[in-house]
């Protein structure tokens, strides 16, 4: 057993810093290709050493590591530093996080060439990257909540990167005020743990959270509530806000604003992905409250369930993405709730390959149909752009979980798991994971159906007569200058590298990762609800498992979710508005996706507005603005009034002074003899 | 018990010869008879200080009081103009509300003081005799000892008060020449003569 | 046989007639003047008679202090009575109302 040299961690998480800053800073002088290099080999770096940290950890016998290595500040007792966490479960995060967006970096130097500020999207990603990884890598909860926020505000200077369109800049002003919701929760979650356990170490805060247990806080007048469930609700709220669950899901819609390579980074793979990522980090502390675990698993399911079928409804190619994510958050959540956290970290590791590929490969698409991303203007499109249509379908299949895929490996054992567990709310959670397999064969074939199959529904308009307009043209939808074509390298490149783990890493780490004891003593299970061990029990193998699934519910729901599709998009494509018809009220309310916006709108934003108006008019103007104006007033009118006093005869102050002597007097010999 | 019954009616007459001299001057018409009227209200409380074996003080009173202070004010009545007559205006209007305030304040000082229990503190012996010296002697030693400082800073005031009088009456003519020592003792070499060049030129001729 | 209170009395006696004086001639700078004057005669009296009657030296050599400083104080004042005199040609204080508010 050997120790992992602190120097690599330190390249591993400084290097893409240092890239961001030189590509942010000197980013002009160093130009654009400049930029992206520095960025790209800053990040290739920590890829390839987080590959070399995971391979010690797994194979080299390295042990564990786990120091601070820098104080920050003391308070008291209270001790705030920077130090890593690196076992396997952090290991495994570093090298999603680092190879997804090494694999984003380089498909950005395609799909951005046109864009202006190219230097500065380059210094933006690399300063996630830095910010991710500090996430997971983290000791303590501190730096954890340094992550947190900072992974925070480059999503939000990215969802806004288009900072002259007003949807943007309204999408990530809600993405942040949203975001700050959850935050509000995850502070006070960080606070009751330092309050109960009185440190932010991870290591010690999870060795002494047997204590919590029998310890309450009165929150309400009468009513005690369980350390652990205050804390793990408090936990998981931060993660509602920052991975998206019901009801503080809406930022991430709206976050498809972004270029499209952030919606596969940021808000597909890796950031989304933080709050599952905190809670499998917690278990020791959400193992020791079924109440937290309810909650997030009823959540989570809600969130499979409903958020997917919105994605059924939508015609923008990332919304529909966008909403898939939402649903495999669902499921990650769930898988969390049921104490499968190696399931909830599996299917996100293989999530973050599929999901980053779908959204790359929407990508491609769009530069394709010239930043067009409305499906109905699409279809057809699989014999101009060949390398994009086999990695989407690779991606797809991975998404609906058909057998042999890595999607399936860990989507099948959440909804299993789900049908295990005896937790509060299981069958609940039960119910909407399995159903969600079939609307996420709906939505996933619809998509792939409206996008390469069927009619072409647009048209190429005579390149030569449109030359000389510049690419800033606006045509009208569904009308293109030149056809579609496939997209460069830079682009397909990272497909391919992506297609290859959505298709193969399920076979080959389920065993161990998610049956076996993979990942050690980083996630902690209590034994009376540990349903993968269960499951471990009659797992006999990657291919044995594959083909059971062919017999299972899901997969028939898959199959019959393709059938709908196909004969709705394909066959007959009228049908889609016939169903619509018929289905009116189901389709308004998924259209309207279940009136969330709305309902938060009327309720929070303008109730805000109100309320600050409430406080501008009565408690600024009426009460401030009139305390402090109304005294000046007051003293002026005295004033006014008592300069009359001072009429400038000598007598007058005279016979002032002497009223007063005779009043003094007076007073002494009225109130007693001195 | 003669002695101190004509100290009594010494007392008695003195004090009557104050308050009388003192109304004299609050309601004298003539400046010049207000202000002798209070020379006289002086003198006869200078009387009263040498009944209580003042003496000293006594003779101040007379000599600065009487013989500078009220002298200054003689004489500034009778350098200014003052028209008698416009000073006098609404005498009579004013007297019931002074009669007033004077008798209100009488009474609530009386009141206040407690004659009654100061009745019964009599003149002991002199202090001063009774420690072997003269009043003067008593009080300078007291003076220059105890109260030097107060003593030092009272000569201090009466200087600047010198000053301020000489510094707020002092006139300067517009018109008058006087020499400014300090500018003579400023003055350098080079300022006492200025060569001016100037172009040579001829008287014009008067067109005739 | 003198009491303190007879100089007591005495001096609070000319204190009031220097409150009217001052009622009285409102107008009248001078006399005005010559009422503080009184006033201050009615104080030291107050001091010489305590001095005497509780044998105590502070009251006399206080009384000195006060005539020092109404000495200083009549020539100050009537130096400004001068100026005043000079500038607006009249003591008449009803006429000067200048440090009006």
């Amino acid at each position: 057993m050997h120790q992992l040299p602190t120097s690599i961690l330190l390249i591993i998480a400084l290097a893409p810093l240092a890239g961001a800053v030189l590509a942010g800073f000197v980013g002009r002088r160093i130009g654009r290709s400049g930029s992206h290099w520095v960025t790209i080999l800053g990040v290739g770096l920590s890829c390839v050493l987080s590959f070399y940290v995971l391979y010690q950890l797994v194979w080299g016998g390295a042990s564990n590591y786990n120091h601070n290595l820098y104080t920050w500040f003391q308070i008291g007792k209270f001790n705030a530093s920077v130090g890593f966490m690196i076992d396997r479960l952090s290991a495994m995060m570093m090298v999603v996080v680092s190879f997804v967006s090494l694999m984003v970096h380089v498909y950005t130097i395609g799909y951005m060439a046109d864009e202006e500020n190219y230097e500065r999207f380059f210094s933006y990603i690399a300063l996630f990257t830095f910010s991710m990884l500090m996430l997971v890598m983290s000791n303590n909860f501190m730096q954890l909540f340094f992550g947190w926020e900072a992974v925070g505000l480059v999503s939000y200077l990215l969802i806004g990167f288009y900072h002259k369109r007003p949807s943007a800049i309204f999408a990530n002003l809600k993405a942040f005020l949203v975001n700050r919701v959850g935050d509000f929760g995850f502070v006070l979650g960080i606070a009751a743990v330092l309050y109960f356990l009185g440190t932010l170490d991870y290591q010690t805060a999870f060795d002494h959270a047997p204590s919590l247990v029998g310890k309450t806080l009165q929150i309400t007048q009468g009513h005690t509530w369980d350390a652990a469930t205050v804390i793990g609700i408090l936990l998981f709220i931060g993660a509602m806000g920052k991975s998206a669950q019901v009801p503080l899901h809406v930022w991430l819609p709206d976050s498809m604003e972004g270029p499209t390579p952030i919606s596969a980074l940021i808000h597909a793979a890796t950031m989304v992905t933080a709050g599952i990522f905190m809670v499998a980090r917690m278990s020791p502390i959400f193992e020791l409250s079924s109440t937290a675990l309810s909650f997030i698993m009823v959540i989570g399911a809600t969130g499979a369930l409903f958020t997917g079928m919105i994605g059924i409804v939508q015609t923008d190619i990332k919304r529909v993405i966008a909403y898939s994510t939402l649903s495999q958050l669902g499921y990650m959540t769930v898988a969390l709730g049921v104490s499968a956290y190696a399931g909830a970290v599996y299917h996100l590791m293989t999530h973050a390959f599929f999901k980053a590929l779908l959204f790359l490969g929407a990508g491609s698409v769009i530069i394709a149909m010239h930043h067009e991303q409305d499906m109905r203007h699409m279809g057809g499109l699989r014999k101009y752009m060949p390398i994009t249509y086999i990695t989407m379908w690779v991606g797809s299949l991975a998404l609906c979980g058909v057998p042999f895929f890595s999607g399936y490996y860990s989507k099948d054992a959440i909804i299993e798991a789900a049908g295990e567990a005896h937790r509060w709310g299981a069958g609940y959670a039960y119910f909407c994971v399995l159903f969600g397999a079939l609307v996420t064969a709906l939505y996933t074939f619809r998509l792939m159906h409206m996008t390469f199959h069927g009619k072409e529904r647009f048209k190429v308009v005579d390149s030569h007569a449109q030359e000389g307009h510049g690419k800033d043209h606006h045509h009208k939808p569904g009308e293109l200058a030149h056809p579609p074509k496939e997209s460069p390298w830079v682009v397909t490149i990272p497909l391919i590298m992506l297609a290859i783990p959505s298709l193969l890493i399920g076979y080959f780490t389920v065993g161990p990762m998610l049956y076996g004891t993979w990942f050690g003593k980083a996630i902690h299970v209590q034994q009376a609800h540990n349903v993968l061990a269960e499951m471990a029990t009659h797992y006999h193998g990657a291919f044995s498992k594959g083909l059971e699934g062919f017999a299972g519910w899901p997969f028939a729901l898959v199959v019959l979710g393709f059938v709908i599709t196909t004969y709705v998009y394909i066959f007959n494509p009228s049908m889609a508005d016939r169903i619509k018809r018929v289905l009116k009220p189901v389709y308004i309310v998924l259209d309207r996706k279940f009136w969330f916006d709305e309902v938060y709108q009327a309720v929070f934003a303008r109730g805000g507005v109100k309320l600050g108006r409430l406080f501008w008019k009565a408690g600024d103007t009426a009460m401030i603005d009139g305390a402090i104006d109304g005294s000046t007033g007051l003293v002026q009118r005295l004033a006014s009034r008592m300069r009359r006093l001072q009429s400038g005869f000598l007598y007058h102050y005279a016979f002032a002074m002497i009223l007063g002597l005779i009043l003094l007097l007076g007073g002494f010999w009225w109130f007693g003899h001195v | 018990m003669s002695a101190q019954l004509l100290q009594l009616i010494c007392f008695y007459a003195f004090s009557a010869v104050a308050v009388g001299s003192a109304l004299l001057v609050i309601t004298m018409r003539n400046s010049v008879h207000a202000v002798l009227s209070l020379v006289l209200t002086f003198f006869s409380v200078a009387c009263l200080w040498l009944l209580a074996q003042a003496e000293f003080l006594a003779i101040v009173l007379i000599v600065v009081y009487v013989g500078a202070v009220m002298v200054l004010f003689l004489f500034v009545v009778m350098m200014l103009d003052i028209n008698q007559e416009r000073m006098r205006e609404n005498f009579i209007q004013y007297l019931p509300v002074g009669i007033i305030v004077a008798a209100v304040m009488l009474v609530e000082m009386l009141g206040l003081i407690g004659v009654r229990a100061m009745h019964a503190s009599l003149m002991g012996p002199d202090p001063a005799a009774a420690a072997g010296l003269s009043n003067t002697a008593w009080l300078g030693q007291a003076l220059y000892t105890r109260f030097l400082l107060p003593f030092e800073i009272a000569a201090l005031i009466l200087t600047v008060g010198l000053i301020a009088a000489v510094v707020l009456t002092l006139r300067h003519k517009p018109n008058t020449r006087r020499q400014n020592p300090g500018d003579q003792v400023r003055i350098k070499h080079r300022e006492r003569m200025r060569i001016v060049k100037m172009d040579a030129e001829r008287p014009q001729e008067s067109e005739s | 046989m003198i009491t303190l209170s007879h100089f007591i009395v005495l001096g609070a006696v000319l204190f009031c007639i220097a409150v009217a004086g001052i009622f009285i001639n409102r107008k009248n700078v001078i006399v005005l003047l010559m009422s503080i004057e009184l006033m201050l005669l009615a104080v030291n009296i107050n001091f010489v008679a305590f001095s005497r009657f509780h044998g105590d030296v502070a009251g006399q050599v206080f009384v000195f202090f006060i005539l020092t400083v109404a000495a200083a104080e009549t020539a100050i004042g009537l130096a400004i009575l001068t100026l005043l005199f000079r500038n607006s040609n009249t003591i008449n204080i009803a006429d000067i109302d200048s440090m009006k508010g």
